[in-house]
């Protein structure tokens, strides 16, 4: 059986020249049904991704395991080391010299917290991806200088090209193009 | 990054009638971006940077030469001997990653008490912080006698079936500094990834582009991307915070831990780390001044920027000067002979010099910065910075050479003199360091672009037009 052919269109998308238009288009498509979207922009916009009705990431919760990860192993190894792999009287001290041992356990709990929450994120985000439809569209390569877009996608069960084309001219964009897959 | 609804842009924040604002005005999104993305790409290399850069990469290969010999010759190259076993390298290994504390706290603790007058110069300070941290992680391995077993400071299942000795805070620098030097790195690399998409964007050359291209990881700007960005550099600087405070402390452990005396005070963690501070910002500035001079950046690094270091430097100039007088004050009040004798070795000893160089350049000189005028005056913050510089040094060659060359047994008693190797190696590192910051100017954005970017009054949601 053959696969499915790709729809030709990934979505519509809507170029803005503000933040405030930005979050008020995107606020708009929010409340018309539409779900399957995203807001670009040149910095972060909290109000945005809000609009978007993203309010939680899973971010932190990486965070914390990675640092429980890292705290706990390392005190774990610093235990079995000295208490039951090779254990060593040095200077009269207990084979558990829990004091000495926090140290390391704080340097990895900071280190795999740190480093789990960067992969976790750029994994998250789906990064890297060197190709992306949005790239697809000229007027995309503003979003990194001063440009904000709203990208409706075919994806989303509301999306009809003439219907989401109307809604998105009502939003008064600076231009909207297609963006082909 | 971001500021809360309640705040002011800092444009238009000007807390006292004289006080220079953070941006000068008239920046738009344009002028942000091309400012600083077109000292990378548009701008041709000039015979000051190439200049520059040849003289660093000199000392970069006086570096070499040294490295290769000592691993040839072994550590008898140096001065060190018995009792003075810690000389240069230890003394450097102190000062650079002292230096590159300033880095991690312009990045992530000023970030975390919402001071946005950072975010034009927490980068090119990451980038210090990098550096210094690959400077200072040379010395304890160039120390080591036999370099190539310092894996062995690790711990793996080696077929010795040994372990280091986790009691030990030489083994704690090793978690500390690797640590550092890893979530530094980190930190500044996602900080740079939405720039990096921006010069992607802007680069002409089709290998530049495609170089920035795979750097910037495809980064789109994303709103889901930046709420998890935002959210993970938060976190980021909320483990660097006590991060760098925890490595200049393990540092000093190095020297408190030990029972010899000058170094076995409880003083050392607090009066360590607001030195390392000092240090850094005087980096800082030294970098600062000239960046801003050379590529034309003094609408985003203003003497805003310059002043709040000059008076960080006070401050923690102030609590070191508190670190020596409690020195001072126990050494006396303790009444053990050994601590007493300590202090009048320092005073009037063999290094004595040193230690009034140190006291000039670290606690005398540095008062000048009271005066509001000589804070406004760029080249007396220049040379003041260079000052503190070399009396951070000072301050640690006092610590570790006065101490070790007179302790307990009047027998045991030596005198350090550096060889010419010590010297080499010093200024080797400088030119490193120097290098790298070259080269770091002129490859990446130096300023991060997009955290300028939402200081300006237009990133601003303006709620009160939506409402309309």
């Amino acid at each position: 059986m053959k696969p499915p052919l790709a729809p030709a269109l990934y979505g519509l998308m809507a170029e803005f020249g503000s933040s405030t238009d930005l979050v008020v288009a995107t606020r708009a498509a929010y409340a018309a049904g539409y779900r399957k979207m995203d807001a670009y922009s040149p910095f972060p916009i909290e109000e945005a991704s809000d609009a978007l009705g993203f309010y939680k990431t899973r971010v932190p919760l990486i965070v914390l395991a990675g640092g429980l990860f890292g705290g706990l192993g390392m005190y774990g190894l610093q235990y079995w080391i000295n208490c039951i792999s090779y254990p060593l009287n040095i200077g009269g001290r207990p084979w558990h010299s829990w004091p000495a041992f926090i140290v390391p356990t704080f340097e990895m709990t900071v280190l795999f917290g740190g480093l789990a929450g960067v992969f976790g994120m750029f994994a998250l985000n789906g990064l890297p991806m060197p190709h992306h439809p949005v790239f697809n569209v000229d007027r995309f390569s503003a979003v990194t200088r001063d440009k904000f877009f709203l990208v409706i996608e075919a994806a989303d069960p509301k999306f009809d090209l003439v219907q989401t084309d109307e809604f998105m001219q009502s939003l008064k964009p600076l231009s909207i193009s297609e963006v082909p897959h | 990054m971001r500021q809360g609804p309640e705040e002011k842009t800092l444009l238009q924040d000007v807390p006292w009638p004289n006080e220079p604002p953070v941006m000068l005005p008239g920046q738009t999104y344009d002028t942000v971006t091309d400012t600083i993305a077109d000292a990378v790409l548009k701008r041709p290399i000039g015979m000051g940077w190439l200049g520059g850069f040849l003289i660093a990469g000199f000392f970069v290969m006086v570096l070499l030469i040294s490295a290769t010999y000592l691993f040839i010759r072994g550590v008898g190259i140096f001065g060190i001997m018995i009792p003075v076993a810690w000389g240069f390298c230890i003394i450097n290994f102190v000062w650079w990653i002292g230096i590159g504390h300033a880095g991690t706290l312009i990045s992530a603790i000023l970030l975390l008490l919402k001071q946005s007058w950072r975010n034009s110069i927490n980068r090119f300070a990451e980038a210090m912080t990098l550096f210094a941290v690959a400077c200072a992680g040379m010395f304890p391995v160039l120390h080591l006698g036999r370099p190539w077993l310092a894996y062995w400071l690790f711990p793996y299942p080696s077929s010795m079936g040994v372990w280091p000795q986790f009691r030990s805070p030489l083994v704690w620098d090793v978690f500390a500094v690797s640590t550092y030097a890893t979530i530094s790195a980190v930190f500044w690399y996602v900080g740079l990834v939405p720039d990096l998409a921006t010069m992607r964007e802007k680069a002409k050359h089709p290998l530049t582009r495609t170089l920035y291209g795979i750097l910037a990881l495809g980064w789109r700007g994303s709103a889901r991307h930046w709420k998890r960005y935002e959210s993970v550099y938060l976190l980021l600087a909320g483990l660097a915070t006590p991060l760098v405070l925890s490595v200049h402390t393990v540092v000093s452990f190095d020297f408190a831990i030990a029972i010899i005396p000058g170094w076995h005070t409880t003083i050392f963690p607090p009066y360590f780390v607001a030195g390392a501070i000092y240090s850094g910002f005087a980096m800082v500035l030294v970098l600062a001044i000239p960046i801003r001079k050379y590529y034309h950046l003094e609408a985003l690094i203003t003497m805003r920027h310059l002043q709040n270091s000059a008076k960080i430097m006070l401050a923690t100039g102030l609590i070191v000067a508190y670190g020596y007088f409690f020195e001072t004050f126990i050494g006396m009040y303790a009444g053990t002979t050994y601590e007493r004798f300590m202090l009048q070795n320092r005073w009037h000893g063999t290094y004595a010099p040193l230690y009034w160089m140190l006291i000039l350049c670290n606690i005398a000189l540095p008062q000048l910065l009271w005066i509001p005028k000589l804070r406004r005056n760029i080249a007396f913050l220049f040379l003041i910075s260079l000052d503190i510089l070399v009396g951070m040094w000072l301050e640690r060659f006092v610590i570790i050479i006065t101490s070790l060359s007179r302790d307990f047994l009047p027998s045991s008693w030596g005198i350090y003199v550096p060889t010419r190797w010590d010297w080499a190696v010093l200024l080797g590192t400088v030119g490193f360091f120097s290098a790298c910051m070259y080269l770091f100017i002129r490859i990446m954005p130096s300023i991060s672009i997009f955290e300028m970017r939402t200081l300006l009054p237009e990133a601003e949601v303006r709620e009160e037009v939506i409402a309309q």
